[in-house]
């Protein structure tokens, strides 16, 4: 499904059109505070903001908001935990992923208070493939990893999003990240997206 | 019945005791003798002014001026929640759930103890209502405010857990729900304790005071065990009223977590 965003306006950034088709992943970059976080979170619809945004045919404000984030899920940069234990918070039984990213199989016992910043981003990204999401916001998946996870995590990440064919846009200040996933790079400009040179 | 007057010397001499202690205060530098010498003025004057409106009002006894004050003292209280919060909803909302959770609870307590319980004729009588009312309100202030101040304050600092709890899809009384039940339990705990405590380590002052003025201890506990009971209840069903009214009212119709409806915090 695509996922359109039509003119769409957050405070001073946008308005903004845009189109990512299944399984595109659209990398956006740009200095901090130009708006990249509060695009995403307009996008999940987590701000008030103006403009359209449509899944497929599903359109945003049509549907309930647990509803629309359910689709089309964001990840922070920096990943929240509830529980006491990992395994909470993965309501629907075991793990999937673990191996793919280099995590222990009993990481379901862990308690999260023991958990590096690294494991926290590897499960809170497998926490959100979990709930099958049909679109992806991520914003900066790989900011507390290393280079050896940091490879992982791209590769589960862009199996999934081809796989699935989900509609990905992807914050990112690493050039050679994005050299490596993007299929189109975009960068913010005074509040809008441009195509990166 | 030997009740003992009180003259005001003797009044005088408590007044010193507390002078005392507010030059104590201020010789340790604590901070505190300024305020602690107003709130004893406060409460020589506030008390005082309320005895001549008491006075006033057993001598009419009419439903229309008993309601008045009713009206008078919830207001009061509705001012004092609002007040007590670090971060109250704005335009009005944390004032007006206030005052509703207490109407809601506190009268309907009050009216339900008055007509079905105690019965004195009129069901209206200020003798009974007033202070039944005004113990009632003041309890279940007290619980509404701590909840409401609890809940604002905790969705403040786990905004980005709510916000990450949004973000996977779950709806805003899931993603709210461990804020929620934290603010009803901070509301409720004062009450349960002084009723487990009561009797054991204190004397609750509504029946000390009934034993001063010369009512036999039997009959004071028994009415000390009615407004227990009844302070519960208002307590409670204000506090889960109000902290889950305000919870609403932090999300929007789109179920977006929406801390811009908050006051920051003055200091």
């Amino acid at each position: 499904m695509t996922l359109a965003l039509g003119a769409l306006t957050v405070g001073p950034v946008g308005p903004i059109d845009l189109e990512v088709a299944p399984g595109e992943i659209v990398c956006l970059s740009g200095p901090s505070g130009a708006g990249k976080s509060r695009l995403l979170r307009a996008i999940a619809d987590l701000d008030p903001h103006q403009g359209v945004v449509r899944l497929g045919r599903d359109e945003q404000q049509q549907m309930p908001g647990h509803r629309w984030r359910a689709q089309v899920t964001m990840m922070p940069a920096e990943s929240q935990w509830w529980f006491d234990r990992v395994g909470e918070h993965f309501p629907d039984g075991p793990i999937d992923g673990l191996a793919e990213l280099g995590i222990d199989p009993a990481a379901a016992d862990w308690e999260v208070s023991r958990l590096s910043s690294g494991e926290k981003q590897r499960l809170a990204l497998l926490r959100l493939l979990a709930r099958a999401p049909r679109a992806l916001l991520l914003d900066e998946p790989c900011a507390n990893l290393d280079k050896k996870a940091t490879e992982r995590v791209e590769a589960l990440l862009q199996s999934r999003i081809r796989e699935d064919g989900l509609p990905t846009l992807w914050v990112s200040h690493d050039p050679a990240q994005i050299s490596r996933v993007a299929d189109r790079h975009l960068c913010f400009e005074g509040g809008r997206l441009v195509e990166a040179p | 019945m030997n009740l003992i007057d009180l003259s005001w010397w003797q009044l005088a001499l408590a007044a010193a005791l507390v002078v005392a202690l507010a030059v104590a205060t201020h010789m340790a530098r604590l901070g505190v003798g300024r305020s602690l010498l107003v709130a004893a003025v406060r409460t020589t004057i506030q008390l005082a002014l309320v005895g001549f409106v008491l006075e006033a009002l057993f001598s009419v006894a009419t439903l229309g001026w008993v309601a008045l004050m009713a009206t008078v003292m919830l207001a009061l209280a509705g001012r004092e929640v609002m007040a007590r919060q670090k971060r109250p909803l704005k335009g009005g909302w944390s004032v007006g759930l206030g005052t509703v959770s207490m109407f809601v609870s506190a009268f309907a307590v009050t009216i339900l103890t008055l007509t079905v319980i105690v019965g004195p004729t009129p069901w209206y009588e200020p003798q009974y209502a007033i202070p039944l009312l005004g113990m009632m309100l003041g309890n279940t202030m007290t619980g509404i405010a701590l909840g409401l101040d609890r809940l604002t304050d905790s969705v403040w600092r786990q905004r980005a857990v709510i916000e990450s709890r949004l973000m996977l899809g779950e709806r805003w009384q899931q993603a709210v729900g461990d804020a929620r039940r934290d603010a009803i339990r901070s509301g409720m705990i004062p009450i349960i304790n002084s009723m487990a405590a009561a009797g054991v380590v204190s004397l609750p002052g509504m029946m000390t005071g009934q034993i001063l003025s010369g009512t036999a201890p039997a009959l004071a506990v028994k009415y000390q065990i009615l407004i227990m009971f009844t302070i519960t209840a208002g307590t409670g069903f204000g506090t889960l009223f109000a902290v889950i009214a305000a919870s609403r009212r932090l999300f929007d119709q789109r179920e977006r977590l929406r801390l811009d409806r908050l006051v920051l915090p003055r200091d």
